[in-house]
């Protein structure tokens, strides 16, 4: 284990940080629809929180929060929404991803297309969280050492 | 080689900030851009047509949400071939 990943101060923000963090990607997605932000951002944040947990908890520690099947799972859980809401509209006779043929609110296309927008962020998010945390995993060091880091040398912590 | 990249990464510097001189002012509503139908259809229609006050949200995602489902194809695509190649296998 290396130096960082023992010191008190370090483990103890991070776990204090990271629910923050991972609120913050939320809020970024879904403030995608009045302001910046988005899909692609919120879930690079996302990403971000679940790695800066596995740098100092360690990888093994890391794939208890986020494990390669999930990883698989929800990377193809957001193309499909995405996918999804567009061949939804086709089944409401509108074109691919047409959001106004969705008859979820009546006569009012645009609401509808702002709540289609959010859950196509939302997949959008859902996708590129898990391919930044699958794509740190990947190039993690084996995991034959009980998933640590190596360690930094000449960092004082 | 390092004189090489070094030379390679001054003259690419040097035509950035060259190139960067013809570009409009930030915020100038006079240029061709912002003057041209589309912007103007956007700016004025994107809200009453897609319900996000954001424009570049609008656009991103409704517009041409086929070319943002694009882009999210390529990305869990890359994350799909990296894992594919470096994932160690289950012993």
């Amino acid at each position: 284990m290396s130096r960082i990943q023992e010191s008190v101060i370090i483990r103890t923000v991070v776990r204090i940080m990271v629910p923050f963090i991972e609120l913050f990607a939320l809020y970024v997605i879904i403030h995608g629809a009045g302001g910046p932000g988005g899909g692609f951002q919120g879930g690079v944040i996302f990403g971000a929180a679940i790695i800066l947990y596995a740098m100092i908890y360690g990888i093994a520690e890391g794939k208890k929060k986020m494990s390669d099947a999930l990883d698989k799972i929800l990377a193809s859980t957001g193309l499909t929404i995405y996918a999804g809401t567009g061949l939804l509209c086709i089944l409401f006779g509108g074109m691919f991803l047409q959001y106004g043929s969705v008859p979820l609110i009546p006569d009012n296309p645009a609401l509808v297309s702002k709540y289609l927008i959010d859950l196509v962020e939302l997949g959008i998010g859902t996708t590129v969280a898990a391919v930044m945390i699958s794509l740190f995993f990947d190039v993690s060091p084996p995991e034959s050492e009980e998933g640590e880091l190596p360690d930094y040398e000449g960092v004082d912590v | 080689m390092k004189t090489l990249a070094l030379l390679v990464v001054v003259i690419t510097g040097v035509m950035l900030i060259y190139a960067g001189q013809d570009l409009p002012p930030f915020g100038d509503s006079n240029t061709d851009m912002y003057q041209h139908r589309m912007t103007q259809y956007f700016i004025e229609n994107s809200e009453s047509e897609s319900g996000v006050s954001n424009i570049v949200t609008a656009l991103l995602a409704n517009y041409r949400g086929y070319d943002t489902l694009g882009e999210t194809t390529v990305i869990f695509t890359a994350g799909m071939a990296v894992m594919l190649l470096l994932r160690r296998r289950e012993t």
